[in-house]
């Protein structure tokens, strides 16, 4: 969450997430402790105290209490980069790019000793965000809750927050049987792009004959575009792990692994310290919250494949072999790692799970659609004014997305398509913005919600272009074991190499067409079987485009 | 031993549970193209030819990787299959460097084989004419890149029947090549027995002897199914 309710201590969050970070939020952070600590840089140069908040309003020879400088997770408005909040007795008031050497200014307005008000100060007022705006006031944080609020590394803030509070809970109270009921009751799917029911999923591990079980987390977004597990991950780890140690003691597991990709360093640091932190409070290892149940959690560090985000490469590449699919069934839940049932779920779905437990299935099956339920996290960019990551309940429309909330082409002109779903998805027309955010919504219209990536694509780009951008993506990321994704994303990335160059024939559309139906058909995994799509969805869409490509002569 | 009893294009068939869809197919007197499957190795599902359609389902099954139940009924031989198998094999083509007049294999090659099953007389994909190399370094093989088609059936019989584990797959997508050792020529990868079972089940002319020249291959791929046999179930006569 961002807006806070009033507070009478002020206090200061600062994004330091990576998005912000790459926008410079670790020189603000710096910055920002320096002039809290020095007590701003009001005219004498007063020294930090711990005098009374009244005082301040003394004026300049009052020293000011410590001001808290906060470093937290994703604060969503991304684009406006690095983002610090200010909560005070009057609410939240955000900043935007704000630059260092401005730190100085925002902790004398915070602490009141500015010359100018905050409306005057030059330093400051172009940078304050609106809160009020779409963007923030539509959103519904449940699995980014925490994300923006506490520090991610810091366990006694998540603590503070409510973590683990619910795995305490499960596991003096209830029964994996009773967990589980909860989790299928809410409706929940699989946030990483298949929608499978979790429940179901669960269930499918638990009842295996007895024996070994192990709970995975696949925290390898890897779809271009998509930026919310990253946010989790470097915002909230906690909830994560909250979520995966209630997962694993509904389906019987007392091992598991978080695979995550190694393009996501801060994540990767993040994890390893909240994992050690929960080691620390006994919420991880042996015994855990002093019951019998114990689990185990180790990172994997991913080697830079975009196939290991599909199950059965992600569970080769955690052996330690090569990262390429096999064919299912069997399916994991029944032989997973070393042939043992494993619980395979998306970071998303894991974090959704403290907040079901908490408030029950029921609460959560509430919010959203009919079979979509819940809320889903998306991360808006491209062509578009507001980037950043929003939640949002299930059954939104794309327009209610991409226009109120995002503000649309940041030029002003129409917004052209919304490509979801990532090299697996497809891009959806204007004129279909009405379409509600949901798994079959999105699938009918030959997209898919993926794992939620949201590029806007405004009226300049020409769709066969965005459609080879992807295919060269699935040739460069096609694990090469079987030929239809092999050697057939080759051929069409050819084929539509020709419809970008204005050189192709009525014959290459046919082409076209036939091997995109063939590789769509026959590939092994998910990965070459969607490959396809983006091509397919904008064959559909916006065919003119490509007939309009056919050279002279055909 | 309980059976199950389904249907292949028309034919009731009776096999063993725990059975293929593949070896139901072949049960029935029927036959469907294949290229990575091998009696004796693991299935990898990965050529894609022996997909087959069934009834109910809208996905299409990998014959040889899936197992056959009760009352499925199977078509292995219908316009869209053949379509996608014709295009499958042209892939296959246009992806390595294939030249049937010179090479080893000319007569007893899988690949021409399949070919001529699936009636694909040129490719209509353009040839893409990679860059490959040979390995010569092998005192009696050689590895010619060029006319491999990324089976796996060297790395899989390395593996599970002789247990060296010579062979392995490198790079991924088209740039995926069979690697020796850890990325050594194969004549010093201190691994190999020099056995020559990857030559025996090499579909192509990709593994060969070095006595042998154009049309002059001998592959040997049911070998790999009598070990395995004789390992499993003690029968030493096939």
């Amino acid at each position: 969450m961002v807006a806070l309710p009033p507070c009478e201590r002020p206090r200061l969050r600062c994004c330091a997430a990576s998005g912000c970070r790459s926008a410079g939020a670790r020189p603000l952070l710096a910055a920002l402790r320096a002039a809290a600590a020095a007590g701003g840089t009001a005219p004498d140069g007063i020294a930090a105290g711990d005098q009374a908040a009244d005082d301040i309003s003394a004026g300049a020879s009052a020293a000011p209490e410590p001001l808290e400088v906060r470093s937290v997770g994703c604060l969503r408005l991304c684009g406006e980069g690095p983002l610090v909040a200010w909560d005070g007795p009057e609410g939240t008031r955000l900043f935007g790019g704000l630059a260092p050497a401005a730190a100085a200014a925002l902790v004398d307005q915070v602490r009141g000793l500015a010359s100018l008000p905050l409306a005057a100060d030059p330093a400051l007022v172009s940078h304050q965000l609106d809160l009020e705006q779409p963007f923030f006031r539509l959103q519904r944080p449940l699995v980014l809750e925490g994300c923006g609020i506490v520090d991610p590394e810091r366990i006694e803030a998540a603590l503070a927050h409510g973590s683990y509070a619910q795995l305490r809970r499960v596991l003096h109270e209830l029964s994996p049987e009773a967990v589980r009921e909860q989790v299928r009751r809410s409706g929940l799917r699989g946030r990483g792009g298949g929608g499978y029911p979790t429940g179901l999923k669960w269930d499918t591990v638990a009842l295996q004959p007895p024996g070994r079980r192990y709970v995975v987390c696949n925290a390898d977004e890897g779809d271009p575009g998509a930026f919310m597990d990253r946010s989790v991950l470097e915002g909230d780890p906690h909830r994560l792990l909250e979520g995966m140690a209630i997962a694993a003691y509904a389906v019987g597991a007392d091992h598991g692994y978080l695979y995550v990709r190694a393009e996501y360093p801060l994540a990767i640091e993040r994890l390893r310290l909240a994992l050690q932190q929960a080691r620390q409070q006994g919420l991880l290892g042996p015994s855990i919250a002093g019951t019998a149940f114990a689990l185990e959690l180790e990172v994997r560090v991913g080697a830079g494949a975009y196939v290991c985000g599909e199950e059965t490469a992600l569970l080769h590449s955690i052996q330690g072999q090569r990262g390429i699919p096999r064919t299912r069934p069997p399916y994991p839940a029944q032989a997973g790692l070393w042939g043992a049932p494993t619980l395979i779920n998306n970071v998303e779905t894991f974090a959704a799970v403290p907040v079901i437990l908490r408030q029950g299935g029921d609460w959560y099956a509430a919010i959203g659609s009919e079979g979509s339920r819940g809320t889903k996290v998306f991360s808006l960019s491209g062509a578009i004014r507001h980037t950043g990551l929003v939640e949002v309940p299930m059954g939104i429309s794309l327009r209610t997305v991409v226009e109120t909330m995002g503000g649309g082409d940041p030029d002003g002109g129409a917004v052209k398509a919304v490509q979801t779903g990532g090299p697996s998805g497809g891009c959806i027309p204007a004129d279909l913005l009405d379409t509600p955010v949901d798994f079959e919504s999105l699938l009918s219209l030959g997209s898919m919600m993926g794992s939620g990536g949201m590029v806007v694509i405004g009226q300049g780009t020409a769709m066969p272009e965005v459609a080879r951008h992807f295919m060269a993506f699935s040739v460069n990321e096609s694990c090469g074991k079987c030929v239809p994704c092999r050697a057939g994303t080759v051929q069409l990335l050819a084929l539509l190499d020709r419809f970008v160059e204005q050189r192709a024939t009525a014959a290459d559309l046919e082409a076209l067409e036939a091997l995109c139906a063939m590789v769509k058909a026959t590939s092994l995994c998910g990965l070459g079987q969607a490959a396809p799509n983006p091509v397919l969805s904008t064959l559909r869409h916006f065919r003119q485009e490509y007939t309009a490509a056919l050279g002279p002569g055909s | 031993m309980s059976v199950v009893t389904l249907q292949v294009d028309g034919r009731d068939v009776a096999v063993p549970a725990g059975s293929t869809l593949l070896q139901a197919i072949r049960a029935a007197g029927l036959s469907v193209p294949t290229l990575c499957d091998l009696e004796g190795l693991e299935p990898v599902g990965a050529c894609r030819l022996c997909l087959v359609e069934l009834e109910g389902s809208q996905r299409l099954l990998p014959a040889c990787a899936s197992e056959a139940s009760e009352g499925q009924v199977i078509r292995t031989d219908t316009a869209q299959l053949q379509g996608y198998r014709r295009m499958a094999v042209e892939l296959f083509f246009a992806e390595g460097n294939h030249v049937c007049a010179f090479c080893v294999a000319n007569g007893t090659c899988e690949l021409q084989d399949v070919a001529v099953a699936v009636g694909m007389d040129h490719s209509r994909f353009p040839y893409q004419y990679p860059q490959r190399s040979v390995d010569a370094s092998h005192p009696r093989f050689s590895l010619d890149h060029n006319r491999c088609i990324l089976c796996t059936r060297c790395v899989r019989v390395c593996d599970q029947i002789e247990g060296a584990h010579v062979w392995d797959v490198a790079e991924r997508g088209s740039d995926c090549r069979i690697v020796a050792g850890l990325d050594q020529p194969w004549g010093e990868v201190d691994a190999c027995t020099s056995c020559g079972k990857c030559v025996d089940v090499c579909p192509t002319g990709a593994l060969f002897a070095k006595e042998d020249t154009t049309a002059e291959k001998h592959p040997h791929p049911e070998r790999a199914g009598q070990l395995r046999r004789a390992r499993e179930q003690r029968q030493w006569i096939s």
